[in-house]
């Protein structure tokens, strides 16, 4: 499949879904349509899906505990190179200053369980930020640059 | 339904797990099964045949580090082969190279397992 270098201009696209993890395949397939068509090449589309897809994942499990009737709302915003995902939710909030993330082979040496989601998502992300936000709702941040499209 | 299967095999005393599809922290809950069935049957030499997986999220990984501990202290292991490039990088990010047997085929983890009867 060819990436499109040049198509029409994207500014902002929405989802939302349950917070139930049968959707995250959806959300993957919606997020990779929207990453290809602003020419992100194939290992980085991959990223982009990846780490909304934990960051989902966290939200269903840590913020909303499983309960699958809640609301997620899925943003990717465009502007220039800057591919950003916003993810809202009205959730248990989370401290991720809380989380370091964690040197990998200590962490994997005690056989650690939890808590590789956050640690992947700043890995594959240019950049990853959580804002509150009033009347109870919070916002993931995930940003991805793509260098062919800066200063066109 | 979702787009994931597990197929078991038994071959000389080792057992083969076959991965399709992906996984995720909707299917990830069918591989643990596999595993508990694996562990409770004392089946403890495991290798995950990935050739057919087309996508981890860190949820299937969160399953093999469940399970590796008790694994290892049975005397047994968790190999993982035939993996696409796609699926190495996700277990490559989180340093899963340090820690997991990860075999380019089937065929050489199961020659791993052999070779440690020595």
């Amino acid at each position: 499949m060819m990436a499109a270098t040049m198509s029409t201009k994207m500014n902002t696209i929405q989802l939302k879904i349950k917070s139930q993890t049968e959707k995250l395949s959806f959300v993957r397939e919606f997020v990779s349509d929207a990453a290809q068509k602003f020419g992100f090449d194939e290992e980085s589309v991959n990223k982009i899906a990846l780490a909304v897809d934990e960051a989902c994942t966290n939200i269903i499990k840590h913020s909303y505990n499983y309960v699958p009737n809640k609301d997620i709302d899925i943003k990717i915003v465009t502007d220039d190179g800057n591919f950003e995902i916003i993810i809202t939710h009205e959730g248990k909030l989370f401290d991720p200053q809380a989380i370091k993330p964690p040197d990998m082979r200590e962490y994997l040496t005690h056989f650690r369980k939890g808590g590789l989601g956050m640690h992947l998502m700043r890995s594959l992300m240019d950049k990853v930020e959580y804002k509150i936000l009033p009347n109870k709702r919070s916002e993931v941040h995930l940003l991805k640059r793509n260098p062919i499209k800066v200063g066109r | 339904m979702s787009n994931f299967k597990i197929d078991m095999r038994e071959m000389n005393n080792i057992n083969v797990i076959d991965l399709k599809g992906y996984l995720d922290a909707h299917t990830a809950p069918e591989l643990e099964k596999a595993f508990q069935d694996l562990l409770e049957g004392k089946k403890f030499r495991i290798v995950v045949n990935c050739r057919d997986l087309t996508y981890i999220s860190s949820a299937g990984l969160g399953v093999f580090m469940a399970y590796i501990e008790d694994v290892r202290k049975n005397n047994g292991d968790i190999k993982l082969s035939n993996m696409s490039p796609k699926v190495y990088n996700v277990f490559d990010l989180l340093g899963f190279p340090l820690l997991y047997d990860i075999a380019k085929d089937e065929a050489e983890a199961i020659n791993k397992f052999n070779t440690l009867q020595y």
